[in-house]
């Protein structure tokens, strides 16, 4: 597309910083969820997943990137999700050989990566339209801030749930661990919470945006 | 019951351990299509027919893949065969009924990215299911998650009227209630073993 400069904008630090903040998949755009909630209950399980995910989403938008001129439009759908499963494939040989036991704690969830909707809309609104560096900035950008929400669920849930963080005790002996936060409604609760301290984030932001701009325009 | 009677099967997919509200497979749509009741109806027959069917050519190919040592394909092979089956139920649903077809609107093709389906396709090999107990599985599933969405759409309508902080409107909110869903069901953990 060296013909259109105008369409390919320079690489920039917001290209890495929207998917992580401004756009972030699980907190924003709500994407994503289900090995979101399903893998966090613990710290360590949220990286494994988080590194899994950020690994498939560099390969498949570099690859997509690549062959995005050779891909016909009517079957694209179609191809992106034979590249994600085949790093997919990849990704869950290469944790079974290196950790059993990260394996045995992700189980199905590794090879439902594939159907991560992050993954699909990242090759479909971004990779197949920029180029190779482009695509993967932003591909890691989105990685991380996938990784951060799932660090987020997983810390909080691990700390209420087991008292402890990375397997290390956080809490006295006296500690009555809250097991319903490692069980499956622990994730809606904490996701829910999470969502709710963001929009209040937003709201008091824009709250004060608002004082400003009258303050501005106050006559006088 | 013995577990793998057939009836353990069912309700072990439907309600012990509830794809959604267990598993949290298929809570794209659970969280986008359950604003109303009959829309939540037509969705959950959808995903079920697509279970079904999917769970049927699933459980061929991987006869097929491990006769033949392919074990490594069965990620790829799986997901192009459910994508099929969701081209099919489009197919279908667009010519038969026009109006379902736009309330579901951009939902429908994403039941191919729905892992409740590659998930049951997945599970049901894991468990090393035979024929039968496969498709009752895949039926289980698909009421579990009709159930889920049902009961989610319902909830959501009562919650439309209620005087609730504006933060907490949408999104958080959801999430709050599939929580308190969720911990219901926990309630029925005991009937199963695992």
């Amino acid at each position: 597309m060296a013909d259109l400069p105008s369409k390919q904008k320079p690489i920039t630090a917001d290209t890495f910083l929207r998917g992580l903040w401004e756009e972030n998949p699980v907190f924003v755009m709500l994407l994503g969820l289900c090995p979101a909630l399903a893998v966090t209950n613990s710290a360590i399980n949220a990286i494994g997943m988080g590194g899994a995910t950020t690994f498939v989403l560099l390969g498949s938008s570099a690859l997509v990137s690549l062959l995005r001129k050779l891909i016909p439009k009517q079957v694209r759908i179609a191809s992106y999700i034979v590249i994600i499963a085949t790093f997919v494939t990849i990704v869950d040989y290469a944790i079974h050989a290196l950790s059993l036991e990260l394996y045995n704690a992700l189980g199905a969830f590794i090879q439902l990566i594939v159907v991560n909707c992050v993954i699909l809309g990242r090759a479909e609104s971004f990779a197949s339209k920029h180029r190779l560096t482009k695509s993967l900035v932003n591909a890691l950008g989105v990685g991380v801030g996938f990784t951060f929400a799932l660090l987020c669920l997983g810390s909080v849930r691990e700390i209420l749930g087991s008292g402890t963080l990375f397997g290390f005790p956080l809490f006295g002996d006296s500690y009555q661990p809250w097991v319903v936060m490692i069980l499956p409604p622990g994730g809606f609760f904490v996701t829910g919470a999470w969502l709710l301290l963001f929009s209040w984030l937003k709201e008091r932001r824009q709250r004060k945006v608002a004082k400003e701009e009258e303050a501005v325009h106050a006559p006088g | 019951m013995h577990p793998g009677d057939l009836s353990f099967v069912f309700l072990n997919a439907f309600i012990i351990n509830n794809f959604v509200l267990a598993y949290f497979l298929g809570l794209c749509p659970f969280l986008g299509v359950s604003g109303k009741l009959d829309t939540a109806w037509n969705m959950g027959l959808a995903t079920t027919f697509v279970m079904f069917v999917s769970s049927l050519c699933a459980y061929g190919l991987n006869l097929l893949l491990v006769e033949y040592h392919l074990e490594f394909l069965r990620l790829i092979s799986y997901i192009a065969v459910i994508a099929s089956a969701v081209q099919l139920v489009e197919m279908a649903v667009k010519k038969l009924s026009p109006a379902l077809f736009r309330a579901l609107g951009i939902f429908l093709p994403l039941i191919t990215t729905n892992c409740a389906i590659l998930g049951l396709a997945l599970f049901q090999t894991f468990k090393e299911y035979s024929f039968l107990q496969s498709l009752v599985y895949s039926i289980g599933a698909g009421a579990g998650f009709t159930l889920a969405l049902m009961l989610m759409a319902g909830l959501r309508t009562r919650m439309d009227l209620a005087d609730v902080p504006a933060i907490s409107r949408g999104a958080a909110l959801s999430f709050m209630l599939a929580g308190l869903l969720s911990l219901t069901f926990m309630g029925f953990a005991g009937l199963g073993t695992h």
